[in-house]
């Protein structure tokens, strides 16, 4: 994982951002530099702003403060918030992918599991059906699901399995930021074990950026390489996860981890 | 029927304004027509009016129709390609009653065609006007359920989507089985729906001399396709935009390029295949033209 940090520009500056509904706080002085291929998880308890600030950062919901900086393919570093509602769109639908918690918000659950991941290739101008299809083919397989299911709905799939097609409808664009709202919070535990060892070997594999939102601190210590804690719409503590986890220096990060068996 | 009604017909009824609308209204629709005109394919919102018969009997058509006739034009009336079905004749009456205008049912002869759902055989010239009856105006609908979202998609020209519905058709039916409404884009521009005529009539839209517009009644939408724009029907490199094909011509007048209807003819599987547009079908066979059952389809049309 160290390799990539040696990379000289971050993928994604985020400075002094803040996100408010009206008195109330989203999140605030949220500061940090994510790294090509770098996993950051967001963990803190419910309602500590963690979703808020995933969706400001994704330019989802509009920051009230600060910036975010993103490393455009063609363009280099530029402020999110000087993109065109267009070049935003283009950003979410190809270099950047969403992954949901719920696998009804982040797929088309009537159309087939095949022309889920087509999608995003028709939306950037793929229009020949049978490259279309071999691609869903191989993607289908790189996730673990059945080539027989092609054809299959969503709804004819276990939780497990539309979350996994959920990530490679995303990834089939080859995106090179990720993110993720509590991706393991519907499955049983076996499942997950099972979807977050896909998921290590696909970010490893291709390299991915990875901002991943999660309550789960054992999701947490696998999958990510770097932690923010927040607490009441503030990073309280930052580092990596192995320090953050077994030698936590603020008290809240203390209670959280005392507060799980075996974190 | 054929030959033209002087304006005081004796079937115009008093305490109408002309054309049904009043004039506000009518110019109201004009204007909706105009940028729809200047902007094609783009679907402009317009203050529908309570028509006279229920939503999807065509009120959207009839308004753009009373919004668009003058007294020396010659209005045709055509619903699935029949002149002579419930829904043509109704409306044809209508417009006799309120405006008194001449009405045909010689493709040829009209200066306005108000059509549910097909598009003439008989070429289009220069100078006539197509109106169709629209149900549901937005082709991204079945993808997109917010209409601020099928909005800015239109904003932004973001149609790949469009895609996946032709995809679904061809992992269901091993080819784009959509039949009717096929969505096509107008001037390289805007996706459109064609309103609901099959897709053989799709080509007939392409740089059409005719100026085409469409009505929704119940959505309040109107949109429109000059004279000589582009229209494209979408599809797949290896899956291109085809057609429908008979394996046999009409049985009436021999035709092998034309729409056909199938109809059944008993309970032993007997059946016949002819013209949908029956005005084409009428003139060919008055031209001498005849199919494999041309005596035994008189008695059926008749």
């Amino acid at each position: 994982m160290n390799m990539s940090l040696k990379h000289a520009t971050p993928l994604l500056q985020v400075r002094d951002l803040a996100k408010r509904y009206g008195r109330r706080i989203g999140c605030e002085h949220i500061d940090f530099d994510l790294y090509p291929g770098e996993v950051l998880c967001i963990v803190g308890e419910s309602g500590s702003g963690k979703s808020t600030l995933l969706n400001t950062l994704a330019f989802q919901l509009r920051p009230d403060e600060g910036s975010v900086r993103y490393d455009l393919k063609d363009r280099g570093a530029t402020d999110l918030a000087t993109l065109t509602d267009a070049q935003l769109r283009e950003l979410w639908r190809t270099d950047w992918g969403f992954v949901r918690q719920n696998p009804r918000d982040g797929l088309r659950m009537r159309v087939s599991a095949g022309a889920n991941i087509g999608e995003r290739l028709m939306a950037v101008g793929q229009r020949h059906y049978g490259d279309i299809r071999d691609t869903a083919l191989a993607w289908l397989n790189k996730v673990e699901i059945d080539a027989s299911r092609l054809d299959d709905a969503p709804t004819a799939f276990s939780g497990g399995m539309q979350q996994r097609l959920q990530i490679a409808r995303n990834l089939v664009t080859q995106p090179r930021l990720v993110f993720m709202d509590e991706p393991t919070a519907g499955l049983d535990v076996s499942v997950q074990a099972r979807f977050l060892d896909l998921l290590r070997s696909l970010v490893a594999e291709l390299g991915l950026a990875v901002i991943l939102v999660t309550h789960d601190l054992a999701v947490a210590r696998l999958l990510a390489h770097r932690l923010i804690v927040m607490r009441q719409g503030r990073i309280v503590e930052t580092g990596l996860t192995d320090q953050v986890l077994d030698d936590p220096q603020h008290p809240y990060t203390q209670l959280l981890v005392s507060s799980v068996l075996a974190a | 029927m054929n030959a033209p009604h002087p304006v005081t017909d004796e079937l115009l009824q008093p305490g109408y304004n002309f054309a049904y609308l009043d004039e506000h209204t009518k110019r109201m629709i004009r204007r909706a027509l105009l940028k729809a005109v200047a902007i094609p394919g783009y679907q402009v919102p317009f203050g529908g009016r309570e028509m006279p018969l229920p939503y999807g009997w065509g009120t959207g058509g009839i308004q753009v129709t009373a919004a668009i006739i003058g007294r020396d034009d010659t209005l045709k009336v055509i619903d699935q390609g029949a002149d002579d079905t419930t829904n043509a004749v109704n409306i044809r009456s209508f417009f006799r009653k309120v405006t008194g205008v001449a009405t045909t049912e010689k493709t040829r002869e009209a200066s306005i065609i108000q059509t549910r759902h097909r598009v003439p055989e008989t070429p289009l010239a220069e100078g006539q006007t197509m109106v169709y009856q629209v149900p549901i105006p937005e082709p991204l609908r079945w993808l997109e359920p917010r209409e601020t979202e099928t909005r800015t998609m239109h904003a932004l020209s973001e149609y790949g989507v469009m895609h996946v519905k032709l995809y679904e058709d061809i992992v269901r039916h091993g080819r784009i089985a959509t039949t009717y409404d096929y969505p096509v884009i107008v001037n390289e521009r805007y996706l459109m729906r064609p309103s609901p005529i099959p897709k053989f009539d799709n080509p007939k839209l392409d740089m059409s001399p005719a100026l085409q517009l469409f009505g929704a009644g119940r959505e309040k939408r109107v949109y429109a396709v000059p004279p000589y724009t582009r229209v494209r029907s979408l599809d797949f490199d290896d899956h291109p935009f085809a057609v429908e094909r008979w394996s046999q011509p009409c049985a009436l007048c021999g035709s092998t390029h034309s729409y056909l209807d199938e109809i059944i003819l008993d309970d032993q599987g007997q059946r016949m295949f002819v013209c949908s547009d029956t005005e084409y079908c009428h003139t060919r066979q008055e031209e001498g033209h005849r199919g494999t059952q041309s005596d035994t389809g008189k008695e059926v049309a008749a």
